[in-house]
C-alpha cells in the first residue's frame, strides 16, 4: 500500500469544497470552511458555520487569549489547528442553567482555580456547565464548539456560504 | 409495542443455495449466490426488484444497526424504510418517482420490533463467515456465492451510547484498545493534557476525537461523542460508498474532518438529482429536511455528523411548520 497521507486543514492551508446543482440553489447547504472563516474572523468572535434551530456549532480563531466565557450548560470545544490551552474556574456564581449560549464571564471570575488543558489538533474538551474557560492560544489555531445559540453568537451567513449559486 | 412480536418467517434453507427466504407481510425476500431479491403485489400482479448481495446486506445491516436511523434509509433507488419511531414502513417504489407513478409501487408498515427481528434473521442467515458488512470492501471478504458458515460477531455489533463524552466516568468508553486503522496510520495518537488543581481531580476532561475516530473498525456507521441538550455529535468513519441513500426526517449537518467525501443529493420522495456536494477538510454543510443523500469517499476519511434528537421534529418538518432549509440569507 503507498504511504498514508490524511489530510486535516489548517488556517493557513485549506481547499474549499464545491456545489455542482442540478435544481434548488447552493444556500440551501448552507456551505462554509471553518478554516476559511476563521482566517477572516476576529479572534475569539464566536462565529455560527451549522445552526439546528437552537443548537449551534461556532468557529472561533484562536490567536492570544480569549476572554473568560461561561455557560449555563455544557458546551463542547474541538481543536481542528493549532495549540490551545483552556483554563477554567469554578464560578462562585454560575450563569443561570436556562440561559442559552456562552456569555462573557469578566476580567477576573470569581472562583477557584479549577486546572488547565492543553489541546492540540483533533483534541476535544468539556466546557462544562457553570465553569468559566478562558483560551490562550501559543501558535494562531481554529476551534469549533458545539452549544446553543446565545449573546455571543455571531451569524453572518451572507459573508461565509456560498450564495443562490456557488 | 405489542406485548407479543409476529414472529419471523423463514423458509427452510434452500437446497440449492443453502439460504432461506423470508416474508415480510406481503414482501418476499430471497437470495442466492449474488442477488437479493425482492417481490411485492402491484396492480394486479407479482413485481420484483434485485439488488448485488453486498450491498443489501450493507444497507440492511446500517438499518438495523441505526434502529431505522432518522427518516428514510433507501437501500437503493426501490427498496427501503422509513422510521415511524415505533412502527416502520417497509417499501418498494414508493419514493422513486417512475415506480410510484406508474401505481407498481407498495408500502407496508410493521411495528418496529417485528420488522427489527425479520431484518436480523435476515442477516444471521444471509452474511457468510468472513464478510463484514460494516467494513471497507478491502478489509472484508466476499459476499458472494452459496451459504458458507455465518459472521454473528460482526452484525451483532451496536451503535455506542454515550451520555455526556466518552471517557467519562461511567460513560462509553475510548478506544485505545482497538488497533488504529491502516488509513489513519498518520495521524497523532497523542492525548490532551490534563492539569487539575488538588481538589479537582476528575473534573476536567478532554480527549483525542481524531485518535478515537483512527480506530474504528466500522465505517458510515456514527457513535455520540458529545451531547448538548438535544445537540448530538455523531462522528463515524467513511470509506467507499454510504450503503444507504439516507432520506432526512430533519435537517442534519456535516462537518469535513478530514479528506473528502462527495455527496449526491436527490429529491426526497421521487430520487430525482439535485446536487453534488463537494466536501473537503474544514468544510461544513447542511443537508436539508426534504433531500436524501449518498457520500462517496475514496481514502478513509472523518465525518463530523451533527444531528438534533428534538422530539417531534419529524412533523413538524412535514406540517411545513419548519422550512427544509436551517438558515434564511
Amino acid at each position: 500500500m503507498s504511504q498514508v497521507h490524511t489530510v486535516f486543514g489548517s488556517i493557513t492551508d485549506y481547499t474549499k469544497g464545491s456545489i455542482e446543482l442540478v435544481s434548488g440553489e447552493a444556500r440551501h447547504y448552507v456551505f462554509s470552511n471553518m478554516f476559511e472563516v476563521a482566517a477572516k474572523s476576529k479572534p475569539y468572535e464566536r462565529v455560527v458555520v451549522a445552526k439546528n434551530m437552537e443548537y449551534v456549532q461556532e468557529v472561533m480563531r484562536a490567536e492570544g487569549s480569549s476572554p473568560w466565557f461561561a455557560c449555563g450548560h455544557d458546551e463542547f470545544a474541538l481543536c481542528m489547528d493549532g495549540e490551545v490551552t483552556v483554563d477554567f474556574i469554578k464560578l462562585k456564581a454560575p450563569p443561570d442553567p436556562a440561559k442559552n449560549g456562552a456569555v462573557l464571564a469578566g476580567d477576573a471570575p470569581a472562583g477557584a482555580r479549577m486546572g488547565h488543558v492543553k489541546l492540540k489538533r483533533g483534541h476535544q474538551v468539556l466546557l462544562g456547565a457553570g465553569n468559566a474557560y478562558r483560551f490562550t492560544a501559543t501558535r494562531t489555531g481554529v476551534l469549533m464548539q458545539q452549544t446553543v445559540l446565545g449573546d455571543l453568537s455571531v451569524e453572518k451567513w451572507s459573508e461565509i456560504c456560498y450564495g443562490p449559486w456557488p | 409495542m405489542p406485548d407479543t412480536l409476529a414472529p419471523v418467517v423463514a423458509s427452510e434453507p434452500s437446497n440449492v443455495t443453502g439460504y432461506r427466504s423470508f416474508r415480510l407481510g406481503k414482501f418476499e425476500l430471497s437470495r442466492d449466490a449474488y442477488f437479493v431479491a425482492v417481490r411485492w403485489p402491484a396492480k394486479g400482479a407479482k413485481r420484483s426488484h434485485q439488488m448485488p448481495a453486498d450491498a443489501f446486506l450493507r444497507a440492511c445491516m446500517r438499518d438495523v444497526a441505526w434502529n431505522f436511523f432518522y427518516g428514510w434509509v433507501n437501500f437503493d433507488s426501490v427498496i427501503g424504510t422509513r422510521n415511524h419511531y415505533g412502527k416502520v414502513d417497509f417499501y418498494a417504489g414508493t419514493f422513486n418517482g417512475a415506480l410510484k407513478e406508474a401505481g407498481v409501487d407498495y408500502l407496508e408498515q410493521f411495528d418496529s420490533g417485528h420488522i427489527m427481528a425479520t431484518f436480523k434473521a435476515i442477516l444471521r442467515d444471509w452474511v457468510n463467515e468472513g464478510f463484514d458488512p460494516f467494513a471497507a470492501p478491502v478489509e472484508t471478504g466476499t459476499a458472494f456465492g452459496p451459504k458458507q458458515g455465518d459472521n454473528i460477531a460482526a452484525i451483532e455489533r451496536t451503535r455506542i451510547a454515550t451520555q455526556r463524552m466518552p471517557g467519562l466516568p461511567g460513560d462509553s468508553p475510548l478506544r485505545d484498545d482497538m488497533p488504529v486503522n491502516r488509513a489513519f496510520a498518520d495521524v497523532a495518537q497523542d492525548e490532551p493534557e490534563i492539569h487539575a488543581e488538588p481538589g479537582f481531580e476528575g473534573q476536567l476532561h478532554a480527549f483525542s476525537l481524531f485518535k478515537y475516530l483512527s480506530r474504528s473498525d466500522v465505517t458510515w456507521n456514527p457513535s455520540v461523542t458529545a451531547v448538548c441538550k438535544a445537540s448530538l455529535a455523531c462522528p463515524t468513519t467513511e470509506e467507499f460508498i454510504l450503503p444507504v441513500f439516507h432520506g432526512n426526517d430533519r435537517v442534519e449537518w456535516f462537518v469535513q474532518l478530514s479528506d473528502e467525501i462527495v455527496w449526491d443529493v436527490g429529491d426526497k420522495n421521487t430520487g430525482a438529482p439535485r446536487a453534488r456536494v463537494t466536501m473537503k477538510a474544514g468544510d461544513v454543510a447542511a443537508m436539508p429536511a426534504d433531500i436524501r443523500h449518498q457520500g462517496y469517499s475514496t481514502k478513509r476519511s472523518m465525518l463530523y455528523v451533527w444531528e438534533n434528537v428534538t422530539p417531534g421534529l419529524p412533523q413538524r418538518y412535514e406540517s411545513g411548520e419548519l422550512s427544509p432549509y436551517p438558515v434564511d440569507f
